[in-house]
């Protein structure tokens, strides 16, 4: 029987676990990004392609050794390079020696018969087209739930009394999330999840900022590629809103746009109307919207080389001075550093403290 | 109409196929045109003062053209070219070029930034120059007129591109058509076939003098303009499961699979900018079809703000010399 694998982003590998085996397939999952995983990467990687693309390879590599066979990833049709990802990898892997075989899935809106497919060829248990909506609504319930855990997580932990009490909860709801299976059992987990977060002892006066996150969405999604940087965030006292979850960014690409897609698209328009890939034009219209919102800063993370986000960098300065928000860009590569990283988070947030204090007139800067 | 406008166009990027396009028709319109120079350091150190650390050098020369451009024209000509053949389309930072410059770059003068989409109908290119004329008010016949005239000086500068010579050769040919016989290509006994964006490799100053160096060395050059694009569409996706959705990219990944099938050169160089995005794909799957060709030499060249004439002259030099001693020793091949 094909053992199957899938890219790990985030905590979303525990919804793909789930189905995949729903539908029948023996699954590997995915290990935790490593140092090896990027060593790995890395090596049999090209030099210039992205981040995302050497962790990606790491993974398959680390999956191939423990025994899988089939690989299912996401396509595209570009303007971002990730589109052509799936079809390196596989050239790559055979070129070591590795004949995998690949499920890539297309957008649906535009190649509704390669879905179709690719769902018949992951159907190994014959499964009724009923079913398999099911099986997907619930996958879906449960995406949710997770994506529900982290946005909470991401507002109790600056305001935590207890350095790192947030993050311990966060791991133990996630247990219960994951071992969740029918849709009450995943409502009734995501409620004690969302009840435990909450009842993290949390000292309400203090004084938060608020920041939002835009970029590219793998290093957005999963934490070990951009250095846990919203948990290092939170322990300064930040509370931030990522403008990217994987249910949102599934809905916009899958089927028909959301209106919050919309309205970001309408805010960049006036900067950069065009699609330029990947999320260039979200991480503006993001900018814009919370800005707009009143947030006291926003932090861009992508990935060294990423096109349509250098493209968005070059614009954002402009964007940054016409709506007075302070924008802080972080490229991460294999090279970058957490002590680095954690200096640079440091530095905006006094920045962005004192101008928030000047701007309520609590304090006059002196000397 | 009143007094004559003037239109910048920068040379770089889109400037090496598309100019002789734009020249005709702007003339033909009553639009006079004006370019900047051929790339200088004073042009590149502008560009890198400018543009984000993080771009490619390509993105760079341009922000340097640009900015040579600015005080000598009423308005900056930057199309916002998304696709031209219907099926695929440029780079990311191609499709974000006038915002990019528009939201930078302090003091330029208006940017006509009309969007070329040949994915929205048959007409949709057309439209895009219609559009233009009216921004300087000529009727919708003389916009037509001024198409067909530069379709036709197009299709000419692509036909002198076919024969072998390169794009600042083939601009000038058409300006003077009399001096055809001096620039037509020397015979030589080694031919290398060079693969990159025709923005690295006719831009003698990025490049340091990269042809003219192989010239010198008793090498004949075949570029990806210089074959029929019917052969390359011959290649269909190279093996790959989709073709790439870069224009320029998937040309040259067609040139690659094209020339190592058929053994129609001495040795492959491709020449990439640092931290090109398509290239990272494009690169490792010219490799992979060089790595089963292994009678055929392949080399990679990359090139950035720094690159020095010493480094890239050494570099050819040796490879060059490897290539010959290698032909020279198996002298029954082809």
């Amino acid at each position: 029987m094909s053992k199957l694998t899938f890219p790990r982003m985030g905590e979303s590998w525990r919804t793909f676990k789930m189905i995949m085996e729903d539908l029948g397939n023996e699954v590997v999952v995915p290990p935790p990004i490593s140092k090896r995983t990027l060593d790995l990467g890395v090596r049999y990687s090209p030099e210039f392609a992205c981040f995302p693309l050497k962790i990606l390879m790491g993974t398959y590599l680390e999956t191939v050794e423990m025994g899988a066979d089939t690989i299912v990833t996401s396509g595209g049709v570009g303007p971002c390079r990730a589109g052509g990802y799936a079809m390196l990898h596989q050239k790559i892997l055979k070129d070591l020696g590795h004949d995998i075989k690949m499920i890539v899935f297309e957008p649906p809106r535009l190649q509704l018969m390669n879905f179709i497919k690719n769902v018949r060829a992951l159907n190994k248990n014959h499964t009724s087209i009923k079913c398999i909506i099911a099986h997907i609504k619930r996958a879906w319930r449960k995406l949710q739930a997770l994506d529900n855990a982290e946005k909470l997580s991401h507002i109790v932990r600056p305001r935590e009394i207890t350095r790192g009490t947030t993050s311990k909860v966060y791991r133990k709801v996630l247990g219960w999330i994951d071992q969740a299976y029918t849709t009450e059992q995943i409502i009734e987990a995501e409620t004690a999840a969302l009840k435990a977060l909450r009842g993290v002892p949390q000292d309400l006066d203090r004084e938060v900022l608020k920041v939002g996150i835009v970029g590219e969405i793998y290093v957005l999604l999963e934490p070990a590629s951009n250095l846990e940087m919203e948990e290092t965030l939170g322990n300064l006292g930040v509370e931030v809103e990522r403008s990217m979850f994987l249910t949102g960014w599934t809905r916009d690409n899958t089927w028909t746009e959301t209106t919050e897609m919309m309205s970001v698209k309408e805010a960049a328009a006036p900067y950069l109307p065009e699609l330029v890939g990947g999320h260039g034009r979200d991480s503006i219209g993001n900018t814009i919207l919370c800005a707009k919102r009143g947030f006291d800063g926003m932090i861009q993370v992508a990935p060294f080389t990423c096109i349509p986000e250098i493209v968005a960098r070059t614009i954002l300065p402009r964007v940054s001075r016409d709506y007075d928000i302070p924008v802080l860009t972080f490229f991460l590569d294999e090279q970058t550093g957490k002590a680095g990283m954690s200096t640079r988070l440091e530095a905006f947030t006094d920045l962005m403290r004192r101008k928030k204090r000047l701007q309520q007139g609590r304090f006059t800067l002196t000397g | 109409m009143g007094m004559k406008k003037i239109v910048g166009i920068p040379s770089a990027l889109m400037y090496y196929i598309y100019y002789p396009f734009w020249l005709a028709f702007f003339n033909e319109i009553g639009v006079e045109v004006v370019t900047s120079s051929r790339t200088t350091k004073t042009i590149l150190d502008k560009g890198i003062r400018e543009a984000l650390a993080d771009a490619c050098v390509p993105i760079k020369l341009f922000f340097g053209h640009v900015m040579e451009l600015k005080n000598k024209c009423d308005c900056l000509f930057i199309p916002r070219v998304v696709c031209l053949n219907g099926k695929t389309i440029y780079c990311p930072k191609f499709l974000g070029l006038p915002d990019m410059i528009r939201h930078s770059l302090d003091g330029i003068p208006p940017i006509l930034d009309v969007r070329i989409d040949a994915r929205q109908g048959r007409l949709s290119k057309i439209k895009a120059y219609l559009e233009i004329g009216s921004y300087f008010g000529a009727n919708r016949k003389a916009v037509l007129k001024a198409y067909c005239k530069a379709w036709i000086t197009l299709r000419r500068h692509k036909r002198l591109l076919r024969k072998g010579l390169n794009p600042l050769e083939a601009m000038e040919l058409i300006k003077n058509p009399n001096r055809k016989k001096s620039i037509l290509p020397a015979k030589s006994n080694l031919k290398f076939a060079v693969l990159g964006y025709p923005y690295s490799i006719y831009d003698n100053f990025i490049n340091a003098n990269l042809l003219d160096k192989l010239k010198k060395l008793g090498v004949s050059v075949l570029t990806t303009e210089n074959i029929n694009p019917l052969i390359l569409a011959l290649q269909k996706n190279c093996g790959l499961p989709k073709r790439l959705f870069w224009t320029f990219s998937d040309a040259i990944l067609k040139a690659a699979h094209y020339l190592f099938r058929h053994r129609r050169v001495d040795a492959v160089l491709h020449l990439t900018a640092f931290g090109c995005g398509p290239d990272s794909l494009l690169n490792k799957f010219i490799e992979m079809e060089a790595k089963q060709h292994k009678d055929i030499p392949f080399m990679t060249l990359m090139i950035d703000e720094h690159t020095g004439e010493a480094g890239m002259a050494t570099r050819l030099e040796a490879f060059v010399d490897m290539v010959r001693r290698r032909k020279e020793a198996y002298p029954c091949r082809n």
